[in-house]
């Protein structure tokens, strides 16, 4: 929140600001009337040392102070949780045990496309999160760009956002979910317009067929047979594919994002092949399996297969 | 003034007396309060004098060992991604750190003094439950050390001090972890609750004559508030552990969205009793700076009757600023704004607090001894984070600091500059009273020292990691964020406050005498009743009291009462014995006679936290059997209550004879009973709000109630148990031969009628099909017959009790007490029983 992004993060920063302020005045009131209690001449202790100073410092000056920051702090507080109007950008996140499910609407509210992990967004316009869990409670949070709202079991918060510049913003999880909380962080990729009208029809699209070939191509095809083999579809979906599994995230286009693991990890061949074979020792306690089983060539052939998945 | 009881203001006139004390008086005094004697007796002693001390050191290792947790904890954050502890380790850790030192440390260290302190500074002997005293504090050190235990066997709760549902439902927490929890902790609430019972006929019925109550010591209001916040506060607690211990074990849909619960519930609950929690934390121990700063300045206290209004308010205040906790729970935002001014409006009593301090220390002279530099160091700290409480009560930037780790910067600063920084005061302040040696003075500069820095560096930077988009409770943090500076200096800064507290234990062993026949006495100059010369009996006589500040004020009063001048100088029956005054003005009531050591209280406790614990573990056989272990040596306890001895009235001093025996609303023990059944009453409503809650939440779910036919049914036998329990009282008021026989008769039949109420009232839920595994409806509405069956069972037992009584004449017109009791609590039975039936039969309506 030092480095606000937006103008839902703005204004608390402005906010934020203004009560450092009050909050050092007064720190220095009480400082000054505690060293001339504790240290000062007998004429100044006695000006201090008396139930007026109660009344005017205890009572009326702090009421004073708070009544001036309550009537600010209302006024300020923007509609940032209202439900979304028709025509307005929606995004669902769905809490889940330690990932993010990301799913694009359109002005209806009806699901365009499914993702995870990473949300992108138009930058200069106010995107509706529409914020649900599908386990625990978990907190949603991207600090640069406003502040936080819960994600509650059977309840669905909303939560306005909006990044003016394009660009990325780091996020994480904000309330305690058990076993790796620490670990679950998310990215949401701020884009120009033109280019988010780009982004969301090429996600849209299902993952592109891998033809049998030689070099290169002959590992990526070696590792969709592999991971078809091995039951990752299990709990993975890749669109265009048979792959139809729900419980983990989709990865259609896992190869485009920036960050694997919810945020933990760069993304590139390397930290595939590390999180396929041992995820368990990345992000202790996540729910897939650490596939130690499957031979190094396999592993690389998995972790070429999806980064291909662009 | 005007007489409270009729006590006759112009008998304070003939003290001090001056006739000599006869030969063997105090002798025999002393013999009758003597201090244990075989080892044995250390376990059995009642004494606050022994209790308050025991009860203080389990609270101050309770500190200790949730202080190395927190050291073990700084040592896995000094560093990004490190492995220092594994995931899970650090997640029981940081759940134990919370709830040991909320529940088990700051709640029992101030009750502790309280327990400690209270009868010193009231001039009574002894508090007027020394057995609950004791039990309280030994069900809390077998069960608190138990609990904590779990943590050697992987076995520790590891949801959070504030274990949210779902995350602690049997789904996400499939382990006994949490059951540690909420049995432990619900169990250690019980003996919280018993001891604010305590407190607070205590403070009302046990001052010294005169003592009114604008004369009372601000440190007894402090605690009298503090216990009347918890009995308001703790049953929100106890229910909800209740609940969401009855959604594991039964699967009973509280908290589980699927079937009509509600994750929101728990949050309600909870945070109704926590955030009133931390001023219960804050109140003694301010109450406790109110009383050691006038010492410290060696001036009175400036604006004794503004500080005891704001300690008041704050009271009010806490119980509706709950909600603040939950502003990112997407609350409607009308009630966001009411509870953000709500939580803005209770610093303002805080800060007349603090500007009393000051204008105290201005008006005297501060000497700067190691309680005087506690309470000013404590008073800054606590400002800064009254500061950062403003701040957050800030809807818009609550949404940002929210649950990052500039709340743990902030609810530390609150805490150790409000509670722990008073705390290290009040021990230096009044070890004296009771070691024989006070606690080193240079020593204690370092340590205030080491602790003042090596707090600031802890949390300062916690402040701007918070900001800086850290979130709490993350076992590790990625590198690259700018996070691994500040975190380094926490750690390094919590080293500092962890030698401090180290240099506090060892300089402890060195000095800290207690149980001795002479203590260091009055070191700091203090100006109150805990400063005069005294034995294990306390006051040698209880003196009239006519100023706050006795000592000062009146010159020769530690001779007068030190040579038995005043009230109470001997054992009049042979017997400990404490004056019982009334709560207004603390007129002379009655001579309490109270009880020798014995041991079925401790086998009770020990029994009791084997109970829950057990039942923990899940070994059920066992667990009854120390329940009812546990039962039986309560009710051996209870049987040797209410025998009346000696003459109708005694000689206290002065020719002032006041009776030995009353019953209803001047005795003791009827005010214990009605503050017991506030607490139950509490526990009923929040169950009562918990129905309409979740009933707002999915109407759809609720099907209609049986049969209106039925009703009347259970409504009579009701009518029947309340009006049987109150006949039964004025049958045996009337004084006739048989009417001790009729009356206990009649109340058999009052418990008998209210268990026939409910199984009337069950047994119609049942045939209507509702079951309290298939919807919340089911859930609260067989929650709340459980409570009343709970009430049932009590009076069950209570009915035959009564009747063994009669049996073997214990039941007579002048001996009324615990028959009262006794018909006090069955009329309530009743009474709950039929608000609690009229709910969910009416509401939302009797058809379908």
């Amino acid at each position: 929140m030092l480095d606000p992004a937006g103008p839902f993060a703005g204004p608390i920063q402005t906010v934020a600001w203004v009560l450092f302020v009050m909050a050092a005045v007064v720190m220095v009131v009480v400082l000054v009337a505690l060293g001339v209690a504790l240290f000062g001449p007998r004429k100044w202790k006695r000006r201090v040392g008396g139930e007026r100073l109660i009344w005017i410092a205890g009572l009326v000056f702090p009421v004073v102070v708070l009544t001036g920051l309550l009537i600010y702090g209302l006024t300020t507080t923007a509609r940032v949780a209202d439900a979304p109007k028709p025509g307005e950008m929606r995004v669902r996140v769905t809490g889940e045990m330690w990932w993010w499910r990301v799913a694009y609407l359109d002005g209806q509210g009806r699901e365009i496309v499914q993702d995870a992990n990473e949300v992108h967004i138009p930058a200069g316009q106010p995107v509706v999160f529409e914020l649900e869990s599908a386990d625990v409670i978990h907190s949603f949070w991207v600090p640069r760009l406003g502040g936080k709202t819960d994600m509650i079991p059977g309840r669905r918060n909303f939560m306005r956002l909006q990044a003016d510049a394009p660009g990325t913003y780091g996020g994480q999880c904000a309330e305690y979910c058990g076993g790796p909380h620490a670990l679950m962080g998310l990215v949401v990729v701020a884009h120009a317009p033109a280019d988010y009208a780009a982004w969301l029809a090429r996600q849209s699209r299902p993952a592109a067929a891998v033809p049998s070939a030689q070099g290169p191509l002959a590992l990526i095809d070696q590792g969709r047979n592999v991971f078809a083999a091995s039951g990752c579809a299990a709990c993975h979906t890749i669109r265009g594919t048979e792959a139809n599994g729900l419980a983990g995230p989709d990865l259609t286009h896992v190869g485009s994002r920036q960050t694997l693991g919810a945020g933990i990890l760069p993304n590139n061949q390397g930290t595939m092949a590390g999180w396929i074979s041992d995820s368990q020792s990345l992000k202790p306690g996540n729910r897939m399996p650490s596939y130690a089983v499957l031979s190094g060539q396999d592993v690389r052939a998995v972790a070429a297969y999806l980064e291909s998945l662009k | 003034m005007s007489s409270e009881t009729g006590f006759d203001p112009e008998l304070y006139k003939r003290f001090p007396t001056t006739e000599a004390r006869p030969e063997g008086e105090l002798e025999q005094l002393e013999e009758v309060w003597c201090g244990p004697r075989r080892p044995w007796e250390w376990i059995t002693a009642i004494n606050n004098n022994y209790i308050g001390v025991y009860y203080v050191g389990a609270a101050m290792l309770f500190f200790v060992l949730a202080g190395v947790l927190a050291l073990l904890m700084r040592t896995q954050l000094a560093l990004p991604m490190t492995g220092f502890l594994a995931q899970e380790t650090y997640n029981q850790i940081f759940t134990m750190h919370g709830t040991v030192m909320m529940f088990l440390f700051a709640v029992p260290a101030v009750e502790a003094l309280g327990v400690l302190l209270l009868p010193q500074m009231l001039g009574a002997r002894d508090l007027p439950f020394p057995r609950l005293s004791a039990y309280a504090f030994w069900a809390y050190l077998v069960g608190g050390l138990c609990f904590f235990a779990s943590l050697f066997f992987g076995l520790a709760p590891n949801g959070g001090w504030f274990m949210y549902p779902p995350l602690t439902s049997t789904t996400y927490s499939p382990g006994i972890n949490a059951d540690f929890w909420l049995l432990g902790i619900g169990f250690i609430e019980i003996s919280a609750i018993a001891g604010a019972i305590e407190i607070i006929v205590g403070v009302l019925k046990t001052r010294a004559p005169g003592m009114t109550l604008d004369k009372l010591p601000i440190f007894a209001w402090a605690m009298l508030i503090f216990a009347c916040m918890i009995i308001i506060a703790f049953p929100s607690i106890i229910l909800s552990t209740l609940l969401l211990e009855l959604e594991r074990a039964l699967g009973w849909p509280f908290f589980d969205a699927a079937k009509g619960g509600d994750p929101m519930l728990w949050q309600h609950l909870f945070w109704f009793f926590g955030h009133p929690e931390v001023y219960i934390i804050f109140l003694p121990a301010a109450g406790a700076m109110s009383t050691l700063i006038p010492a410290v300045a060696q001036t009175k206290l400036v604006g004794y009757r503004l500080v005891v209004l704001a300690m008041l308010a704050t009271g009010f205040i806490s119980f509706g600023v709950w909600a603040h906790h939950m502003f990112t729970t997407g609350m409607p935002q009308i009630s966001i704004n009411y509870f953000s001014a709500a939580s803005m409006a209770v610093s303002v009593p805080a800060g007349v607090q603090v500007f009393a301090w000051i204008a105290t220390l201005a008006a005297g002279k501060m000497r700067f001894n190691t309680p005087g530099l506690f309470a000013v160091g404590g008073l800054v700290i606590f400002v800064m984070g009254g500061l950062t409480g403003v701040m957050v009560a800030m809807v818009p930037f609550d949404w940002q600091a929210h649950d990052s780790y500039f709340i743990v910067a902030h609810l530390h600063y609150v805490l150790i500059g409000g509670m722990v920084f008073p705390l290290f005061a009040a021990i230096y302040y009044w070890t004296p009273m009771s070691s024989s040696r006070p606690l080193s003075e240079r020593w204690g500069k370092w340590i205030f020292w080491l602790m003042f820095v090596g707090h600031n560096l802890t949390f300062m930077p916690m402040h701007l990691t918070g900001l800086m988009g850290m979130p709490r409770r993350v076992y590790t943090y990625l590198p690259d964020r700018g996070w691994d500076l500040p975190n380094m200096i926490s750690t390094v800064g919590s080293f500092m406050f962890g030698l401090a507290v180290l240099l506090w234990v060892v300089d402890m062993v060195r000095n800290f005498r207690p149980f001795g026949n002479k203590d260091a006495g009055n070191v700091f100059g203090g100006p109150g009743l805990e400063w005069l010369p005294s034995g294990r009996y306390s006051l040698r006589s209880v003196p009239v009291i006519k100023s706050l500040y006795p000592v000062w004020d009146q010159p020769d009063l530690a001779r007068d009462v030190e040579a038995g001048r005043y009230f109470l100088p001997g054992a009049p029956r042979g017997e400990r014995e404490t004056m019982i005054t009334s709560p207004i003005n603390a007129e002379p009531q009655y001579l309490q006679r109270m009880p020798r050591p014995s041991s079925w209280y401790v086998w009770g406790a020990i029994f009791t936290a084997g109970f829950f614990l057990i039942l923990t573990i899940q070994a059920y056989l066992v667990s009854v059997i120390s329940g009812v272990l546990a039962i039986y040596c309560i009710l051996k306890w209870c049987w040797g209550l209410d025998r009346p001895s000696g003459p109708a009235t005694v000689d206290v001093g002065g020719g002032v004879r006041l009776p030995t025996y009353v019953s209803g609303p001047s005795s003791h023990g009827w005010w214990a009973m009605v503050i017991t059944l506030i607490v139950s009453g509490m526990v009923a409503i929040m169950a009562c709000f918990s129905y309409v809650f979740l009933w707002s939440r999915r109407p759809d779910l609720w099907q209609a109630p049986p049969e209106i036919g039925s009703l009347p049914l259970t409504l009579g036998l009701l009518a029947a148990a309340g009006v049987g329990a109150w006949a039964s009282q004025g049958a045996l008021k009337l004084d006739r031969p048989r009417s001790a026989g009729i009356a206990a008769v009649l109340m058999l039949a009052a418990t008998l009628a209210a268990g026939g109420a409910f199984a009337a009232e069950a047994s119609a839920w049942w045939n209507s099909g509702l079951r309290p595994d298939a919807s919340s409806q089911g859930a609260t509405v067989y929650a709340l017959l459980a409570w009343q069956g709970t009430f049932v069972g009590i009076s069950l037992l209570m009915g035959p009790f009564v009747l063994l009584r009669w049996l073997c004449g214990l039941v007579s017109s002048r001996y009324p007490a615990t028959f009262e009791v006794v018909a006090l609590f069955v009329a309530f039975t009743a009474v709950q029983g039929a608000a609690t039936t009229l709910l969910i039969r009416l509401f939302p309506g009797v058809g379908a």
